[in-house]
């Protein structure tokens, strides 16, 4: 799904490189976390990949597109939401239809493949993933009005009312508190269960990254050079946070972060 | 004997007029009992409360000076009342709507030309620090000061009027466009991206919306000035307009009830504007009083 093939990439002619000569690989299907400390480049990965910033040197594919630009079959969700506060819930998650609708099919803005939804069946999508993740009571409300973690669910209906095959997390429950974090990583569980999607969530959290990634990549301070993974087999089985199994994945992770126990 | 002269009274006094305050702020009894619907119409009938004694006491204030003054300069509400009426079924209407247009016109060539021109500046870094010192340069100048100039370049007709009112409104607006473009946060601007879209589905999308309450915040503060302006102008070779109305027709020849009614129909112009405006940007930034986010 997604190939990253000698990356390098720095913020500026004479800064350090935040990644050098950088291999990684991600099958489609799979679910990862990226873990690190603060300043280390995960966010920065991300949005390499999401097409929101160009690589210095060597090319990121997903699927089979060279990215240069976003690519409209990857969903991105970031800490912040991203909402548009003028906006109700309902207009929010149809946004992505209507930027889909006002491009057409130009491969560029819009999957090519795929004809835009028409107004009915756009409106039939924007239903379904509101009740989908328990947002349709709120859908008069704008985003000013609801909870975090409401607003949270507004942003990842809007995505995947998008039907991604890429999604891509940037400490998304970061900003939550501990019952709605939970929940809503619930939630990603349950969904990346259900639909043929490929995802990567980049987190500060070593419960978070156990809890979501059957495989963790760690980086560390810049540069990054070789990705260091750490396969998570136990992630997404029901329970799993509460065996023995789990805290050894959160120990050794504490320990590769460089972290005493 | 000295005690009973020293009863206390019925009723507990107010304590530092917690009594008074309280009894204005609540709706009496028989309106909130009605349940939301009487608030409601509680609320209403104290708009339109207040509406009608701010018309009292500006009436009295006006007949009070009248009195004092006792001048021909200064006729009473009732002499130009009635004059007003039947002026505006005559010429006095034809000034109004050629003010009305002209504001409009300006107000149209002014919201198309500095919106995006705003919206650009706050969104692309390099043009905003090229342009933002020259901006700050002609922003504070009183543009009515080129009335002159324009006079002499764009003629003595329409264009010259509106040109001078778009030139004070565009400043305003692109102003308070270009700050509020600016400050859309780069996150929100990243994820409409990742959603597909480009630069003009940004615009449409995430700028457009964005800015909208802007301009009309901008109008609401400037359309008064906009109307200062057009009366200096159109006293400069024209023979249509309110500011013609009141100082060449009327005030020159000394017909004074003529005059106020000119000065009424003019006031009521910017009155029925800003009221416009503000409907709008409460209708506009409805989500603003939604809350934080």
């Amino acid at each position: 799904m997604i190939t990253i093939h000698h990356l390098t990439f720095r913020y500026g002619p004479r800064a350090t490189p935040v990644f050098q000569d950088f291999d990684w690989h991600v099958a489609p299907g799979e679910a990862w976390s990226i873990i690190g400390p603060s300043g280390c480049g995960k966010t920065t990965l991300l949005t390499l990949i999401a097409g929101l910033r160009r690589a210095t040197a060597g090319t990121i594919h997903v699927g089979d597109t060279l990215i240069r630009r976003p690519r409209p079959e990857t969903g991105l969700i970031l800490q912040d939401y991203g909402l548009l506060p003028w906006a109700t819930v309902w207009d929010n998650v149809a946004l992505g239809l209507r930027v889909r609708r006002f491009y057409g099919p130009d491969g560029k803005h819009a999957p090519r493949a795929e004809s835009p939804p028409s107004r009915q069946d756009a409106r039939q999508r924007v239903e379904h993933w509101l009740r989908r993740l328990n947002i349709y009571p709120q859908r008069h409300k704008f985003p000013g009005a609801i909870s975090g973690g409401q607003r949270q669910r507004t942003a990842i209906a809007r995505t995947l009312a998008l039907q991604p095959d890429l999604l891509l997390m940037d400490e998304p429950f970061s900003s939550l508190d501990a019952p709605t974090r939970e929940d809503l990583q619930n939630l990603v569980l349950s969904l990346q269960a259900e639909m043929d999607l490929t995802s990567v969530i980049v987190t500060h959290a070593i419960e978070e990254a156990a809890i979501l990634g059957r495989r963790i990549l760690v980086l560390r301070d810049p540069p990054n050079t070789a990705p260091v993974i750490v396969p998570n087999p136990g992630a997404g089985l029901p329970g799993y946070r509460a065996t023995p199994e789990f805290l050894a994945q959160c120990n050794e992770l504490r320990h590769l972060l460089g972290l005493t126990i | 004997m000295s005690d009973k002269t020293f009863t206390p009274p019925s009723a507990p006094l107010p304590v530092n007029g917690e009594g008074e305050s309280g009894a204005t702020r609540t709706p009496p009894l028989h309106l909130m009992e009605r349940g939301p619907g009487g608030e409601a119409l509680y609320l209403i009938l104290a708009r339109v409360g207040n509406i009608v004694l701010a018309l009292v006491i500006f009436v009295i204030c006006w007949i009070g000076l009248a009195a004092y003054l006792d001048r021909e300069i200064m006729p009473y509400p009732w002499e130009v009342l009635p004059v007003f009426v039947t002026e505006m079924q005559g010429d006095l209407w034809d000034h109004t709507v050629t003010s009305a247009g002209r504001v409009l016109k300006a107000i149209g060539v002014a919201v198309l030309l500095a919106t995006p021109t705003g919206m650009g500046l706050g969104q692309i870094r390099v043009l905003n620090r090229i342009f933002s010192p020259l901006i700050g340069l002609v922003h504070p100048i009183p543009k009515i000061v080129f009335l002159p100039v324009i006079l002499v370049i764009l003629g003595v007709g329409e264009a010259s009027k509106v040109f001078l009112i778009a030139l004070i409104l565009f400043f305003q607006i692109l102003v308070v466009v270009r700050d509020e473009a600016a400050s859309l946060r780069p996150e929100l601007i990243q994820s409409v991206r990742s959603l597909g879209a480009g630069r003009r589905a940004l615009f449409r999308y995430v700028y457009l919306p964005a800015s909208l309450p802007a301009v009309l915040t901008a109008l609401r503060v400037s359309v008064g000035t906009a109307i200062a302006v057009l009366f200096i102008a159109e006293q400069y070779s024209t023979r249509q307009g309110l500011g013609y109305y009141i100082v060449t027709l009327t005030w020159q020849r000394l017909r004074y009830e003529r005059m106020y009614a000119g000065i009424l129909a003019m006031s009521l112009l910017g009155l029925a504007l800003y009221v416009v405006v503000d409907v709008l940007e409460r209708i506009v930034g409805r989500w603003r009083r939604a809350g934080e986010f």
